[in-house]
């Protein structure tokens, strides 16, 4: 057997409370007004801050603004609006991971819908979808698969399997994103300045270090990978203002124990065999080139979006105007710069994306 | 989050998890052996986690924030 992994040493209180003195001094030393701005991309992060409460105790030196990684949560409308008109089609099982079901659409949610005869299903992984399909072999199972380049490998690998066992009544919406168009139109577009971002640490286990490069050479934006222990969180943030102090940009990997440069090659080949980037639409941001993933030609006969020509589309009326999740997915705001947050947007009775999810960044200030 | 692989049978790996066991797949990472760790994400390992590493990043992170300095 190998050698134990040491997990909670990761929340020394002592290392903890040295680290935010450190971060204190060193955002004395970055250029410009205090606090300074990073950007935490990842939606597991933006938890591990309110959970940790680093985001109030820091708040003197650092203002972290939560950016587009909370899969959920940049679902565009448009496309949610198309899952809950066909969620009510007949002979259709909907199969969707959890936190899809809450997110308020322009009429209701899926979780709504369902009380309505939908035949929608929570599955917790997609190998579960295959379960799904053999045992309602009556029905076309459908999943809507959300999520960015950790969940899009067993997507593929999904598609993979049915398309080798011969399945005539699965099909997927691909719903996945890639995060680094995003992060690409992101900053250049940011009304804010962002001194650096804090990168998720399990989009780049896939990924790998290297596919973040451009931040520094394109963007000249400093960056740090960061697993999600607390003092992953505050070293990749001194990191960060160590950086930003000298002047110094660089793409830097802190969660070595997990990301590696090229990423993990099988989950890539498997994505590549399948996907094929295409435009998509995210909440707050509209279409962005290439980022999105659509299933190849080869792979048609498991499309959804062509089986059954869906086509994402707001329903008419009921624009929930009011709602500023996708200036808060932009780091443009803070949630509780909403007029709706906490008054008539809370976790229970959520009104925006960004309310539903535990990775939601209105979620995790509430 | 990272879970410790029990037992490997072909593209399947049971694991320990919050007390339990569970089955997941390990054909995204399929050189992952019985105690070996990994990290677990909807359904799939997709990525062996080294303790090896981790070890070097706490000695690390005691290096810098072990002792109160003047920053």
């Amino acid at each position: 057997m190998g050698s134990p992994l040491p997990v909670n040493s990761f929340s020394n209180r002592l290392l903890a409370a040295e680290a935010i003195r450190r971060i204190r001094l060193l955002a004395q030393r970055v250029p410009g007004a205090a606090p300074v701005p990073v950007m935490e991309v990842c939606g597991t992060h933006t938890h591990v801050l309110a959970k940790s409460g680093f985001r109030e105790l820091l708040s003197d030196a650092v203002e972290y603004r939560s950016g587009p990684g909370c899969p959920v949560c940049v679902t565009d409308p448009a496309d949610l609006d198309m899952l809950l008109r066909f969620s009510l089609q007949e002979k259709v099982v909907l199969a969707v991971y959890g936190d899809l079901l809450r997110v308020p659409g322009t009429e209701g949610s899926l979780l709504e819908q369902k009380a309505r005869g939908a035949q929608v299903s929570l599955v917790y992984s997609a190998l579960d979808v295959l379960t799904l399909a053999r045992q309602n072999a009556k029905y076309q199972v459908v999943f809507a698969a959300t999520g960015f380049e950790t969940t899009a490998p067993g997507t593929a690998l999904l598609i993979l399997e049915a398309a080798s066992a011969g399945l005539k009544n699965l099909s997927v919406i691909s719903l996945h994103k890639l995060m680094p168009p995003a992060l690409k139109l992101l900053l250049p577009a940011g009304r804010c300045r962002i001194e650096g971002l804090i990168l998720p640490g399990h989009v780049s286990a896939v990924t790998g270090r290297r596919a973040f490069d451009f931040l520094a050479s394109e963007l000249g934006c400093p960056a740090v990978v960061a697993g999600f222990e607390p003092l992953d969180v505050l070293h990749a943030t001194a990191l960060l203002l160590e950086m930003a102090a000298a002047g110094r940009c660089a793409v830097l990997n802190a969660y070595t124990r997990v990301v590696g440069e090229k990423g993990n090659i099988a989950a890539l080949e498997a994505m590549a065999e399948v996907f094929a980037p295409e435009a998509a639409l995210w909440r707050g941001f509209g279409e962005i080139e290439g980022s999105g993933l659509g299933i190849k030609p080869r792979y048609a006969a498991f499309d959804a979006r062509k089986r059954f020509g869906l086509v994402p589309s707001r329903a008419p009326g009921g624009c929930r105007e009011a709602c500023r999740c996708g200036e808060v997915l932009r780091g443009a705001i803070r949630p509780p710069e909403c007029d709706l947050f906490g008054v008539t947007c809370t976790p229970e009775r959520p009104q925006g994306a960004c309310m539903v999810s535990s990775e939601g960044a209105c979620a995790s200030y509430f | 989050m990272p879970v410790r692989v029990l037992v490997v049978e072909g593209d399947r790996a049971t694991i320990e998890i919050a007390g339990g066991t569970r089955v997941v797949s390990k054909k995204l990472v399929p050189e992952i052996k019985a105690g070996d760790y990994g990290l677990l994400h909807a359904g799939f390992i997709i990525q062996k986690v080294s303790p090896e590493q981790a070890r070097e990043t706490l000695a690390l992170y005691e290096e810098i924030y072990g002792q109160s300095t003047s920053g």
